[in-house]
């Protein structure tokens, strides 16, 4: 192929960008996998067929973050007898599933932050503290947290979780091991995956992988990459051999990034600024001058 | 030699006044701070043991985190103290702008009378509902963060609205200081301070009108979270005009109340037209509940809602908009051809209601519907936001008993009253000797130190 996605997605921005006379490159980035500055996204994919519930990415995704140890021991699948949840101890959790096709042969999906294109978790913080870093991670700094919790009300995976039971509390999740990328390594849960489920690497070259994988054994996936597009595009990407919806994953998020939610009402706050004083100073001293007309006193001044 | 001593006294002199009249304003403010009427009153006995147990609670909570009082889970990082206290009290808190507006900017001096008490309702509102906003916040000395900062969250709704809340309540706050500098006799402050009135007015409209619909616009990030019979884009502006009605209505429920707790501190003005006042303010709200029932209906048909209408949820739906939006306008309406006060008080207390409701059900019940395991309030957090509700009643019932907010403090009704003798004789004056000058009544006020 000569003219690929995201070459193409970067000629029509550049071509809006002229046609705007402004530079549209930031504004465009959202859907290519690049970051404003042109660093390419890392990403993550997820092949949920290949994944035998070892759970090694969630015992190096403690260790790496130096997590408490867990109740119930990291390599008992007595876990998977009910469905978990992250919790601000575990950044990543494998669930099983029942394979609608194979009742033998369980599905197993594991979950954690999704490191959205445009998180609304960062939209939403009002410190700051919440990151989109131009690898792609999105990351915590918990001195500037106020604890508000809006970033969990803003995320579309729950990801964020909350250290409730503390005087302290910090919001806690899943870091994409961004100081072990700074490093030049992988994060350690991809790393421990001993069959590839968890594949670290560019997301423009998983999504062609992945894209690949679809096309050579359609009968094996579900004809759906999630996250290629759900609220605009996520760092992690899944391939699934059952509709994500039967495998406790939201499919019905719709494509529009987080923050374009709020954008249109963030726009109008420096038109009501500009035009409500305006206004009410004009009606305030127009009704005055009649007021002073009849000879009444005027109130207020 | 005698100018220089004259000098040296001057000097002497000058910084003693001040120190002295700030030293008696102290003294007559310990004064005040001593309760005024029985201590055993029936309203007594059931909120001080309200607010004593929510202040212990408030410690465990600080002490212990959020999970030892509320019931906030991973799934619901919001309950009834962001739910209810913020997110309703500050719709509540509406009446302030809304009646700034009349008064201060269309000069509509019927309304004159409830002026003070509302912006005080408001300014009280914001100061403890801000303040039940802080017992959330899980790192609450961050709460400057985006105010000082290095990291402004310019992107972030909620940005906008801290910084409202906090410009606002120092709005409010110059819009009441007339009446503290009226309290305390510093003439000089209060004509100064309400020079400055206008100003904070428009200001305290423009804010209002942002963090209102601020409030509203915080949810929709939420679109996958909340009920779809609740989730419009619409929120923000739905969430602006709710809390016109909103105000409207606790305005007039605080005029129920005030004319039956505060008979004694009433001045005649407002208890002359109290009843004209209520039946105009319910004229108000009957254009913005039809203005919300309206945008309500555009919903309906944009949203398709009506395929919705099926569930407990759609019942639901029906009940808020039907029996607390609609049934309200049609009630008001009577009350007003009727020219009922008492219809009218009534059904301020269900729109009041019906604006509870609605402001639940988009941050709390209709909030997630299909998660396991669903919030509902501890009794700890229902005891928390009653004792503020307490401490605040106590500190207005506080303030209308001491500063001159329900009637005009009365040197300042003195005066007013000798300036429009001075107008009246100027008219007669102006008839036979034409252009006199305007100015020269409200200027004869004695000058001097303060």
């Amino acid at each position: 192929m000569v003219i690929t996605r995201r070459g193409f997605l970067k000629g029509v921005g550049a071509a809006g960008g002229v046609l705007l006379g402004g530079s549209g490159a930031p504004a465009r980035a959202a859907t290519a996998q690049t970051s404003a500055g042109g660093v390419e996204f890392s990403g993550m994919l997820i092949d949920t067929t290949k994944c035998i519930g070892c759970r090694a990415c969630e015992a190096a995704c403690n260790e790496t973050n130096k997590l408490p140890k867990p109740k119930v021991d990291l390599f008992s699948d007595s876990v998977f007898s009910e469905k978990r949840d992250t919790t601000p101890d575990a950044f990543t959790v494998v669930n099983r599933f029942a394979n609608p096709k194979k009742s033998d042969d369980p599905i197993f999906v594991r979950r954690q932050c999704m490191h959205c294109n445009q998180p609304g978790c960062a939209s939403a913080c009002l410190t700051k503290a919440l990151e989109k870093t131009k690898e792609g991670a999105v990351i915590y700094h918990g001195n500037r947290c106020m604890g508000c919790r809006y970033c969990m009300i803003s995320c579309p995976f729950d990801a964020p979780k909350y250290q409730y039971d503390s005087p302290m509390p910090y919001v806690r999740k899943c870091t994409f091991c961004y100081d072990r990328q700074k490093e030049g390594k992988q994060p350690a849960c991809a790393e421990a995956c001993p069959t590839g489920a968890t594949l670290f690497g560019k997301k423009r070259e998983l999504l062609e992988m992945a894209r690949t994988r679809i096309y050579t054994e359609p009968d094996k996936y579900h004809h759906q990459l999630y996250g290629e597009h759900e609220v605009g595009g996520t760092g992690w990407l899944y391939l699934t051999a059952a509709s994500p919806e039967k495998l406790d994953m939201q499919n019905n998020l719709g494509t529009i990034p987080q923050p374009e939610l709020t954008r249109g009402f963030l726009y109008g706050v420096p038109l009501v600024f500009v035009l409500w004083p305006s206004i009410l100073v004009g009606l305030s001293y127009m009704i005055k001058d009649e007021d002073s007309e009849k000879g009444g006193e005027a109130h207020g001044e | 030699m005698a100018n220089k001593t004259d000098a040296v006294a001057a000097a002497a002199d000058r910084p003693a006044t001040i120190r002295q009249e700030l030293g008696t304003a102290f003294r007559f403010f310990l004064s005040e701070l001593k309760p005024k009427g029985k201590l055993l009153t029936p309203f007594n006995l059931i909120t001080a043991p309200i607010i004593v147990v929510g202040l212990v609670l408030i410690v465990i909570r600080f002490a212990f985190g959020l999970a030892s009082v509320t019931n906030l889970s991973q799934a619901y990082p919001w309950g009834i103290w962001i739910g209810f206290d913020v997110v309703t009290g500050v719709a509540f808190a509406g009446g302030a702008y809304i009646l700034t507006f009349v008064v201060h900017i269309l000069k509509l001096k019927k309304y004159e009378p409830i002026v003070r008490v509302t912006v005080l309702n408001g300014l009280l509102a914001y100061v403890f509902y801000a303040g039940a906003l802080l017992l959330d916040l899980g790192r609450p000395w961050n709460v400057v963060n985006p105010i000082i900062g290095n990291a402004f969250g310019l992107s972030s709704v909620l940005f906008l609205v801290a910084w409202h809340f906090m410009l606002y309540m120092i709005t409010e706050f110059l819009e009441f200081s007339p009446a503290i500098a009226e309290w305390l006799r510093w003439k000089k402050v209060a004509r100064i301070l309400s020079g400055l009135t206008t100003g904070a007015v428009i200001f305290g409209i423009t804010l209002s009108t942002l963090h209102q619909s601020g409030l509203g616009a915080m949810f929709l990030t939420a679109a996958s979270k909340i009920h779809p019979l609740w989730y419009s884009h619409n929120i923000p502006v739905l969430f602006f005009v709710s809390s016109v009605f909103a105000g409207l209505s606790m305005v007039m429920i605080e005029g129920f109340f005030t004319q039956k707790a505060f008979k004694h501190r009433i001045g005649h003005e407002l208890h002359a037209n109290h009843d004209s006042i209520t039946l105009g303010l319910a004229k108000g709200a009957v254009g913005a509940l039809f203005a919300y029932f309206f945008l309500k209906l555009i919903d309906f048909v944009h949203y398709q809602q009506w395929t919705r209408m099926g569930d407990g949820y759609g019942a639901w739906y029906l009940f808020e908009n039907i029996g607390f939006v609609l049934v309200p306008a049609v009630l008001f309406i009577q009350a007003i051809r009727k020219r009922s006060v008492k219809l009218v008080q009534f059904t301020a207390f269900l729109t009041a209601l019906g604006v509870c409701l609605n402001r639940l059900n988009i941050s709390v019940i209709a909030f997630k519907v299909n998660e396991p395991v669903r919030y509902y309030p501890s009794w700890m957090e229902i005891v928390v936001t009653l004792a503020i509700i307490s401490m605040e009643l106590w500190v207005f019932r506080w303030v209308i008993n001491r500063m001159p907010v329900l009637a005009e403090a009365p040197d300042v009704a003195a005066e007013k009253a000798a300036a429009a003798d001075a107008q009246v004789v100027q008219w007669k004056a102006s008839s036979a000797e034409p252009a006199p000058s305007q100015k020269a009544a409200p200027a004869n006020v004695p000058a001097g130190p303060v």
